[in-house]
């Protein structure tokens, strides 16, 4: 079997010399779906950072492999290049700049790093307009300011349309289900199932496990205190809806 | 006796003689009187509260000369340059203060608007502004004042006649060129905007070829019942010039005064901005931005006077500031006791750019009404991290993030401004200003 596209392995960081992650091991093959559950505080949401780059975080041990390559060494704009996206938790407002201007750098700037052209504005164009359809935005979006004024709904559907326009091999969702009403929540699940793609893997980052009522994970694994406690496919996802977080930790005494 | 100021003293005989509207009595009057309140109050110091933080050391230590209006002339080809595309202006250039006809446009009036040059106003029809010269920038406001009103070559007057809407701005250009010594120049702005006229001003002051001068210029606005003014400031002297303003506007009821104040060039800068809200209805807005970079120093001062009920005022300035430049921001906000269910809103906010750039700022408010509804606020900062993270999560790189994240907050006091062209015109120069102007131009 080839290499994974992603492979986590002894990961650690701390920030302000709290450890939070503490030897995270973790692989995802293209074309995979997988979902990081855990409790709050588990770190699920700093190791979606650490792989897209914040520097808020010391990586004090572990290697993270992507593609064949350190992903570690790299900015956050290479990350970007290399084809990694992550959507935001909390999508940043940015007034004065246009979505339909940030989305043409964006896209740009990665078909710069893959020595191709600039992209054809009428193709560019119509492309990005089927793909708000479906994410039932409506065009007047386009030259609105990156978020600015968006409802908490907007933005997380905005991050997914995002997704959509970028094309990433590598797609990182933290927490994208939080504060969405279900209408939303599906559209989101349809953006995604939309990208599964035998050159594509992505990674759900979640609290909850009614995200994956309309997204198939083809492995759950759950994260608590910083580590991997359990994997499992996904009726793992609702043994924990079921039993709650409470029942690894349990276990995991159990065990111990 | 009165004390002479040894600067003041310095001053008057420098820039001393003959101009135009000598032999008009009350003119030569004023200027006298003018004169002699120069003369004792000299120019202000670090110990007036007011000049706190701007030392005009670097203006006092110089001496400039009166320009010579022979040598007002500039290459047509650059005056040229200088319009603002898609925008058709009436336009007026003066260099080093003097008015240039040859540069300007041969046609200044329209149907119920009046354009002339200050000199010609004064040798056609002195006694129409008996009134007006000084009736709104007191003599005193500052030495500077003082200065103008004393020794000003020229400038213009401009009238709007009741009810006519100006379909074309007045646009005046300052230019600034060196002509063999640095010298002083001092263009007076007078404007009246008749009862629901509705006009708009652009002065634009640039410097050329490095010119050192310093340019102190006074306006004032009188803008009466139901009339609309808005201002557009582009101030863009060279980086080895300074520039001393003050604008005086009042406002009648139910005016509104819009000012779009841009500022950044010079040295040393100071701009006073000031309005006065007689009467219900009035309504005001200032918004404003300056650049710095370098060792440039730019300080400004407002103040809105309350001094009638319902009457609203709302002020923006942003400030982004590099290098080792120092800004100065003091707003002041007047209610006067009777004035009450007013609306003033201030806010400013800066970026620093480096560890030795500095601001001071502080919003001042004087409130003696007891029914009002004021607010200011004041930050200094950095770009936001995770801003830039996201920008740079999208593959934008770091250099572009801080640009675009800069334009985003230049943005703020650019999108307020009501004309297109114009709005246009001044973003370019804003981008300019910028440490990644040519990346963010990629984007916008």
């Amino acid at each position: 079997m080839s290499e994974p596209m992603l492979k986590i392995e002894n990961l650690h960081a701390s920030v302000e010399e709290s450890e939070i992650l503490r030897g995270v091991d973790l692989a995802v093959n293209a074309g995979e779906i997988h979902a990081i559950m855990g409790p709050n505080g588990s770190g699920k949401s700093t190791l979606a950072s650490i792989l897209a780059g914040r520097d808020d975080y010391e990586v004090t041990e572990g290697r993270v492999t992507y593609k064949g390559q350190d992903l570690l060494a790299l900015e956050p704009e290479e990350r970007a290049h290399e084809g990694v996206f992550l959507a935001f938790q909390y999508p940043v407002e940015i007034p004065g700049v246009n979505n339909i201007y940030l989305l043409k750098a964006a896209l740009n700037a990665k078909r710069a790093h893959q020595g191709l052209d600039e992209v054809d504005t009428v193709d560019f164009l119509t492309s990005v307009k089927e793909k708000m359809k479906l994410m039932g935005m409506d065009e007047s979006f386009l030259n609105r300011a990156v978020n600015e004024g968006f409802s908490g709904g907007e933005k997380k559907r905005n991050e997914i349309f995002q997704m959509m326009v970028l094309e990433p091999e590598l797609a990182l969702l933290d927490e994208t289900d939080s504060g969405l009403d279900i209408d939303a929540l599906k559209l989101v699940a349809q953006g995604v199932n939309q990208m599964r793609s035998p050159d594509r893997a992505i990674v759900i980052v979640t609290h909850y496990q009614r995200l994956l009522d309309y997204i198939e994970p083809d492995r759950v694994h759950v994260l608590a205190q910083g580590r991997v406690v359990k994997s499992g496919d996904k009726m793992l996802a609702h043994e924990l809806e079921d039993k709650g977080y409470d029942w690894l930790r349990q276990e995991e005494a159990t065990e111990a | 006796m009165s004390t002479v100021d040894p600067i003041a003293e310095r001053l008057i005989e420098r820039l001393g003689g003959e101009r135009p509207g000598d032999s008009v009595d009350w003119i030569a009057a004023l200027r006298s009187r003018a004169a002699e309140r120069l003369a004792a109050l000299g120019l202000p110091h670090t110990k007036i509260e007011d000049w706190k933080y701007t030392s005009l050391k670097p203006i006092t230590k110089r001496d400039f000369a009166r320009p010579d209006a022979a040598s007002a002339t500039a290459d047509a080809g650059a005056v040229e340059a200088l319009r603002i595309p898609g925008l058709e202006t009436h336009r007026l250039v003066f260099v080093n203060g003097h008015f240039a006809a040859a540069l300007s446009d041969r046609d200044l009036g329209a149907q119920g608007l009046t354009v002339k040059s200050l000199a010609a106003a004064f040798a056609e029809d002195p006694e129409a502004l008996r009134d007006r010269f000084a009736a709104l920038a007191p003599i005193d406001f500052s030495g500077f004042t003082a200065l103008n009103t004393a020794y000003a070559d020229d400038g213009a007057v401009i009238r709007v006649a009741p009810k006519t809407q100006v379909e074309r701005p007045i646009e005046l250009v300052f230019l600034s060129t060196p002509q063999g010594q640095p010298v002083m120049a001092q263009p007076r702005v007078i404007l009246d905007a008749g009862h629901h006229s509705e006009v708009t001003l652009i002065e634009h002051f640039v410097g050329l070829d490095d010119a050192a001068n310093l340019t102190n210029a006074v306006t004032e606005l009188k803008i009466d019942v139901g009339a609309q003014v808005t201002h557009y400031r582009l101030q863009r002297e060279s980086r080895k010039g300074f520039h001393i303003a003050s604008i005086h506007a009042e406002q009648a009821e139910n005016s509104r005064y819009a000012s779009h104040n841009v500022q950044i060039g010079g040295q040393l800068s100071r701009t006073d901005i000031n309005t006065a809200l007689n009467a219900e209805g009035a309504d005001t807005l200032f918004n404003g931005i300056y650049l710095l970079n370098g060792r440039q120093h730019s300080d400004t001062h407002t103040r809105i006077n309350h001094l009638a009920p319902h009457t609203y005022s709302e002020e923006s300035y942003r400030g982004i500031l590099n290098d080792h430049a120092r800004g100065v921001f003091n707003g002041r906000v007047y209610v006067a006791q009777n004035a009450q269910q007013i609306q003033a809103y201030q806010q400013n906010d800066n970026l620093l750019l480096s560890g030795r750039a500095e601001i001071d700022t502080k919003p001042e408010l004087e409130i003696y009404a007891d029914d009002v509804v004021c607010s200011h606020g004041a930050t200094i900062g950095r770009l936001d991290d995770n801003m830039l993270f996201y920008l740079r999560s999208r593959g934008v790189d770091e250099e572009a993030a801080r640009g675009l994240l800069l334009y985003a907050f230049a943005e703020g006091t650019v999108e307020k401004m009501g004309l297109e062209a114009l709005r246009t015109w001044l973003e370019g120069f804003v981008i300019d200003e910028l440490p990644q102007a040519e990346r963010v131009r990629e984007f916008v």
